[in-house]
Order: structure tokens, then sequence, then C-alpha cells
């Protein structure tokens, strides 16, 4: 009797084995690597960075736009005029290349204050206010034209300017994220 | 390596790349083929460990580079940050620490079997001489490796070592400076090092892979030290070999687990918790265990010069073995007078690694210089000598013949034993002071399976405020530290109340005016002075901050308590120092001189404290039925100064027993596997008809 024959009879077990060892040891590599990928996310002290914070609003003048940061991006705060809010509404949703009506970019009843993140959604150049032909957003890099709701209107630009997640909790101050 | 490929590419694709780019062939011929002596004991698997640990180091090091910052302002607290808030960042940096002490245990123990079993002798010259440049490599990337957190150790032998280099006559000072770029070491020293710490192990890589070439072409050598004579005294590297080195390679990364989950600050030095302080030297500078032999033979000679001169000769005549002993026979296992002068060797570099963390004084001195000249002499007299005058044992035939001989217990395991005793021997090289040790308490977080008592942090945690706030900064937590799981247990919106009633500094208002605001979660803990000399004209000292004071303080254990230490997790010295301190006010004994504005205290070196004792009946009312006494305030605040250095404790040992169960799951599945394939091969063609001189039949 020779050692091949000896083997080949009993198949299982020994696979099994393999089959076990193999199996084990794919679970440590997974475990293993697991942290080292996960080291890459935001560690705890940026998350705590990017909490919320409080703009106050009544500083903000009739027709002026001021920027702050949150999570390391500009947000703008428009206190619009009338002129402003009118031309934003005054314009027919097909001829938009992102649709969006003027009423679902404010909240209920604060239909002057206007909270955008001020990167353009081309290539992420930070747009211009007050400035272009509509004298909404415009940025300088390609040249995308924002209208006084920043939506889309014209240029390589595909979206809208996005709003951030905002509430009021007063009537002269926001919190934004 | 030797031969024709026999590699036979079975799929397209891969006979396609093999005519381009025969990588798979040469994969299949140095690692799977490869004629390996089937005699090779477990002492053999430690150059796959040292290659295992080569890819952890550099995989943990560029994972941590992601979050360093190499600047003397930042670099502390870069570290801690890692440790805090980092993702695993704790797992990552202790794998880092600890994976350098693995990494030398596993380098010396690599080279005592080169040296027992004579793999450094013809032809096998050039791989140790690679080898002795390997390990100038890995001296050099540890050292720089440990500046780098810069704490008060790594600035200081920084200092200690660059200064070496002061010795050489003439252009010494200029390279001093070269090396330092400024006047001492400073910030472009540290930049310097980081960069050159990045790049060596890269290095290492290659001077890896000319030491494997060169050991392919000899081929290994093995414990009876004879040349493979027919195809019977080898078998294929894959999977015998392979599956050998794998399960070494779990049963190490046991105890490599043992120390980065349960004792990962035993190793190191308690002063590296303090940050670096140009103008206060540590009691007593003690590299880490693994330069302790080379420090002591530097300290042993009295001359400068000669002392670095000695520190570089020790390591470089290694490289000059194959050269000084002559003799033919390669394998201690046939030189019986040699093997005893082997041991004496191993003896000589634990005793010099021992004398290496003891202060350079009276009797340490001689016996440091006894050993010294006996390290040397081993090399330059008595290897020759013995070459000369020695009867060797006369060697078996054949490979295959000292397979089937039996096999003799692996009595070099003291070899191993040894080097880990020198490890952890050596590890809590603290001063040596008058000072009593303090009493052990009972902390719930203490052993594998310790977890913080909530109740007792938020008590602690009204201590620090009532007490010790005033004069202690924390500023390394965070406010939102004290919601986070593992901690205090604060609910966030105690938190955040709690964060409002401190005051921060505000960023500047569009008056360009900085303000005060209350404090949010994301804030530090501010300070409660600017800096050292507001400190100092305050209170005549500067009380230190206590974030990570718990694991900066340490007292010496002494023999053989240490020992035990490793195996009991004790890692609460600097806790039980802390308890001790608070408590410790005594009156001066007779003739003792206290300067004015200081205090006696029992547990403080030298007994000459600036704080005042703070901790008495009643000073802090809690809120649960704790009593209200000193000893009560002692503990509950330094187990909240645990919390507040460790607060991935309760993480770590979870994780930790987790990681070690699996790996002797591991081990024993590997071990079982081995097992397996070997024994289809362990009885050869002879035996299976019938030849065997046991006497077993089939």
């Amino acid at each position: 009797m020779n050692v091949t024959t000896m083997s080949s009879a009993e198949p299982t077990r020994r696979d099994f084995l393999y089959i076990a060892t193999g199996s084990v040891a794919a679970v440590g590599a997974a475990a293993t690597v697991w942290p080292l990928i996960a080291q890459m996310n935001p560690d705890a002290s940026t998350i705590a960075a990017g909490a919320p914070i409080e703009v106050d609003l009544a500083p903000v003048a009739e027709g002026q736009v001021i920027k702050v940061f949150w999570r390391g991006k500009p947000i703008f705060v428009n206190h619009r005029t009338k002129k402003e809010i009118e031309e934003a509404r005054n314009v027919s949703l097909a001829s938009l290349p992102d649709p969006e009506p003027d009423e679902k970019r404010v909240k209920a009843g604060k239909d002057e204050w206007q909270v955008l993140v001020g990167i353009c959604t081309h290539l992420g150049c930070i747009p211009l206010a007050h400035q272009g032909p509509l004298n909404g957003y415009f940025c300088p890099c390609h040249g995308s034209v924002y209208d006084t709701s920043g939506r889309i209107r014209s240029g390589p630009a595909p979206s809208n300017l996005p709003l951030p997640p905002y509430e009021f909790i007063s009537d002269t101050k926001i919190r934004i994220g | 390596m030797s031969g024709p490929s026999t590699y036979q590419p079975r799929s397209a694709l891969m006979r396609w790349l093999e005519r381009r780019l025969p990588i798979a062939g040469f994969i299949h011929a140095s690692f799977v083929a490869y004629p390996t002596p089937r005699n090779l004991n477990y002492w053999w698997t430690f150059g796959g460990i040292l290659t295992f640990l080569l890819g952890a180091q550099i995989v943990t090091g560029i994972v941590l580079a992601m979050h360093y910052t190499p600047h003397v302002d930042y670099a502390f607290n870069s570290v801690e940050a890692i440790m805090r808030d980092v993702n695993y960042g704790w797992l990552l940096r202790y794998l880092h620490a600890n994976g350098a002490s693995m990494f030398f245990l596993a380098g010396y123990i690599h080279m005592l079997r080169g040296m027992y079993y004579g793999s450094y002798k013809e032809p096998r010259e050039v791989i140790w001489i690679l080898g002795v440049i390997l390990l100038l490599l890995m001296i050099a990337t540890g050292f720089m490796g440990y500046v780098l957190p810069w704490g008060q150790m790594s600035f200081w032998a920084a200092t200690v070592i660059t200064n070496l280099f002061s010795a050489i006559p003439l252009v010494g000072e200029s390279i001093v400076t070269w090396l330092w770029g400024g006047y001492a070491v400073g910030n472009p020293t540290l930049n310097r090092f980081y960069a050159l710490h990045y790049l060596l192990p890269f290095v290492i890589v290659g001077v890896v892979v000319l030491h494997v070439w060169a050991l392919h072409v000899a081929g290994q050598n093995n414990p009876a030290g004879i040349d493979p004579k027919t195809e019977k005294d080898t078998v294929a590297f894959t999977p015998y070999a392979t599956l050998k080195d794998a399960f070494m390679m779990a049963v190490f990364c046991v105890l490599f687990a043992w120390f980065v989950f349960y004792i990962p600050n035993y190793l190191g030095h308690a002063d590296n918790y303090i940050p670096a302080n140009p103008a206060v030297t540590p009691m007593h500078i003690v590299p880490e265990w693994y330069y302790l032999p080379f420090y002591a033979i530097l300290r042993a000679i009295p001359n400068k010069l000669g002392g670095v001169a000695a520190l570089g000769g020790s390591i470089v005549i290694l490289a000059f073995l194959p050269w000084l002993d002559r003799s033919p026979v390669r394998s201690a296992r046939y030189r019986p007078l040699y093997r005893q002068f082997f041991w004496l060797f191993v003896i000589c570099c634990v005793g010099l690694g021992w004398l290496g963390s003891k202060p350079a004084e009276g009797g340490y001195v001689i016996a440091a210089r006894i050993l010294t000249i006996y390290y040397f002499a081993h090399f330059i007299i008595i290897l020759p000598l013995l070459a000369w005058v020695e009867r060797p044992l006369p060697l078996p035939n054949s490979i295959l013949e000292d397979v089937l001989r039996s096999k003799g217990a692996a009595a070099v395991l003291a070899i191993g034993i040894a080097l880990a005793g020198l490890a952890v021997t050596t590890a809590p090289a603290s001063a040596a002071g008058e000072q009593p040790a303090p009493p052990m308490q009972r902390w719930s977080f203490a052993g594998p399976f310790g977890k913080y008592d909530r109740a007792q942090l938020q008590r602690g945690f009204k201590v620090y405020r009532d007490v010790c706030q005033t004069c202690h900064g924390l500023s390394l937590l965070s406010f939102r530290n004290l919601a986070e799981p593992g901690g205090p247990g604060f609910t966030v919106p105690q938190a955040t109340a709690i964060a409002a009633e401190y005051k921060v500094m505000d960023a500047p208002n569009e008056q360009g005016e900085v303000k005060e605001r209350p404090a949010r979660l994301a804030d530090r803990f501010p300070a409660p002075f600017q800096n050292e000399n507001e400190a100092r004209a305050r209170y005549n000292a500067v009380p230190p901050d206590l974030s990570i004071i718990a694991k900066a303080r340490t007292y010496e254990r002494g023999f053989p308590w240490f020992l035990f230490d490793a195996v009991t997790q004790y890692q609460e010295h600097g806790v039980d120092y802390i308890a001790a301190l608070l408590q410790g006010y005594e009156d001066p004994p007779q003739g003792f001189v206290q300067p004015d504005g200081t205090y006696y205290n029992k547990y403080f070196p030298g007994h000459i404290i600036a704080m005042p004792p703070q901790l008495t009946d009643g000073r802090v009312t809690y809120d649960d039925d704790a009593p209200a006494t000193p000893a009560q305030y002692a503990k509950d605040v330094s187990a909240f100064l645990m919390w507040a250095a460790e607060p991935h404790l309760e993480a770590r040992k979870r994780i930790g027993l987790q990681v070690i169960i699996f790996l002797i799951v591991f081990a024993g599945l590997l071990y079982l596997t081995k097992k397996k394939v070997w024994s289809e091969i362990e009885k050869p063609a002879e035996i299976a008809r019938g030849q065997d001189p046991r006497g077993t039949t089939i």
C-alpha cells in the first residue's frame, strides 16, 4: 500500500481542514484590512468640527450677501430684495435646465432669505454674487450663469446651486447643518 | 535557485504573460518549487516572520504618516490626535511601536540562529554581510522613528546619539551641526528624521531582496549544517516550508497581539508621554530595550571616541564572522565546545542589555567593562582558537539520515526566552529613587476584562473640576469626549451643558476683536494659563497638564515583579503613583531641608513638591453615596485621569480578546494543516517499503 492511494481514499477530512484554514485566513485578512481603510474616514475631531453652526441674520442688510463656512464649504446667505424675488418667480419652469420653483428653494414665509452652498456645480469654483446677466450669481471659471434663486440658466454647470440643511431657530437666526 | 523553471502556465493568459515577463515562473521557482532542506526546524521560520513584520511596519507606518505632523509644535499633539480621534488610530500606533520591538526580537533570534548553525560560513558570507547591513539599517530606522513623537525621550535620545558624532576628531562638531541643521536638536532635525525614517524601510526592502537572492543562490543552511546531496534531502518550499512559516507567524502574532492589546506601553518609557522640553533632561536617559547592549558598550569605555568606536565596532565585527570562525563544521550540534561558548555569548549580550538599563555608576560600570571585553574576545580570540583546538562530533551522512534519527528537543528555546526576558526585564528602566513604591490599588479597568466604572469616572471628573482644574489643564481632551462610549457616560445634552460652563476665545469678529464665548462640544478644555511664564509667576512652578499624566508617570517595579507584570498585564503604574502621591503628604523626617513654598511628599521623587496637599474630608460633594474621603477622591480622580489618558482602553481590551482567540484558532488550524501535509512525505519511499530503522510497519 503506498501513500497516494491512502490519501485519495479519504479526501473529505483533508479537504475540510484546508477549507477551514483557508476561510479563517480570509476572515483574518478582511478583519486586518478594515482598520487600514477605516482610518482614512474623517476622524472624530473633523466630524465634531463639522457640527451645525448658527448664523445671526440681523446684521445682513437687504440686498447683501454674506459668506460663512460650514464643513469647509462656503455658504451664501443672501438677503434678497423684492425685485430679486419677483425675477426668480417670473420664469417658466420648462425653460430651466434644472427646473425647480423658487418657492421650494426657501423656507416658508422667509422668501427673502436664500441659503445656498456657494460651490459651482460644474467644477467647484466659488461663483460671484450679484454678477452676470441676471444679476444672480456668475462663475468666472467657465461662465456658468445662475439666477437670483441660484438656479443654473446657461453655461456648463449641470444643476442648480444646492441648499445646505438649515432651519430657522428664530426670526433672525438660522442653524446650518 | 538552480535549473530551468518547472513552471507550466495553465491558462492562455498566463502563457502570454510568461513569454513577455516571466514573473509567475520566477515566483514559482523561488517560492513554490524551490528545494528546501527537509530537516529545517522552527528557528528557520524567523526570516519569514521578519518579512511579515517589515510589511506590517511599512503599512502601519504609511497610514500613520497620513495623520502625523513632523513639526516640533505639532508632532506630539498629532500623535495624541491619532490615539484619540483617528478611527482605529490607537491600534495603528500601538501596532507600529510594538511592531518595532517585535522586529528586533525576531531579528536577534534570526541572527543567533545563524550564529548557532554556522549559516554565515562559506558559501553564505554575503548573505551574512547583507544581514549585518540590514541590522544597521534597522537600528537607524528605529532610532529616527523613536524621535518622531517628540516626547522627552525622543528629544534627548536624538541629542545624545547625534552628539556621538562629535567624537570624530577635527570634523566632528561640523558633522553634528550638519546633522542637526541648527545649533541644537530642533525642527530641522525632526523634519529630516521624518523624511529619512520614511525612506529607509524601502532601502531595507531592497537589501532584503539582495539577501534572499544571495540565499537562493547558495541554498538554505540546515540544522545539520551539511549540504543536500540528493532529491530526498529536500522538499518543495510550498506547501511544506510555507505552512511551517505561516504557523510560526500566527504564533508570533499571538505574542505581538499580547503586547499591542494588553500591555502596549510595557516596552516603552513613561517619560516619552511628556512633551519634549529642551530645558529639562530626564533623570535616566535610556534607549529602547533593543539598543541596550550597544548602549552599555558605549558607556563602558571611559574615552569618548573610544566609546563610539566600540559601539560601531561591536556591530561591524559581526561582518567578519565568516573569517574569524574558521571551523569547517557549520552546525553547533556537532561542535560541543563551541556550543558552550555560544551560550556564554548569549548570556553576555543579555547581561550587557541589562546593564544598559542601569545608571552608569559603581559596580554596573565594572560589570559593563568586563562584559564588553568578553564580547569582543568572543569574536577576536575565542572563535579563531576554537576552530584550531576543537574536535567536532561526526557529521551525519545526509540530511535524510539526520531527519530519520530521533529528533532532539530544541533546547535552543532558551534563546528566545533570554531575548524576551531582556525585552521585558529592561523595559521598566525608570529612575531608581529612594521613594517607596506606591501601594497597588484595585482598579476596575485593570486586567484583560477591565472596564471603566462610569460612576467613578463622573466622580473623578467632579474632583478634577472642583480641585485640580484651577491649576492643571486637560488640553488634549474635548468636551465631546465626555459623551463618547467607553468614558464617563454623560449624555450629549449633559456634555453640552458642561461645555457651556467654560469660556474659550472666539474667532475674530467683524471689527477684528477676539472675545470670549461659551465652549461647545467640539472645543478642547481651555488651559488655566497661557504659557509657562504665567504659571511660574503665579505658582512658582508649572503645574503639568493632566491629559496624559497617567501614562507619563511610573515607578520601578524591581525584579522579579516586572516579569510577572508582563503576564498579569499590570499597566497601572501611573494611577497607583498618582493616587499615592495625592495622599502622600507627611511631615518631613528629622533634619530634612524643606525649601520655602514646597511640601514634603513621600512618593514624589526627591520628596520636594510644589503642590500643596489638596484632598481633605468633604472637599468635594459627591452626588452618589460614595464616601467623601481623601482616599476616595484620590482613587476617583486617578481613574478619571486614566480614562483621560487612554479613552479607548475598553475597545482595545475587547478587540484584543477577539484577536487573540482568533489567532489561537488560526494557529491551531495551521498546525493541523501543516501536520497533514507533512505526514504525506514524512515516510519516504524506503520506509514505505519496510526498511524503516525504527521498525514501524505499514
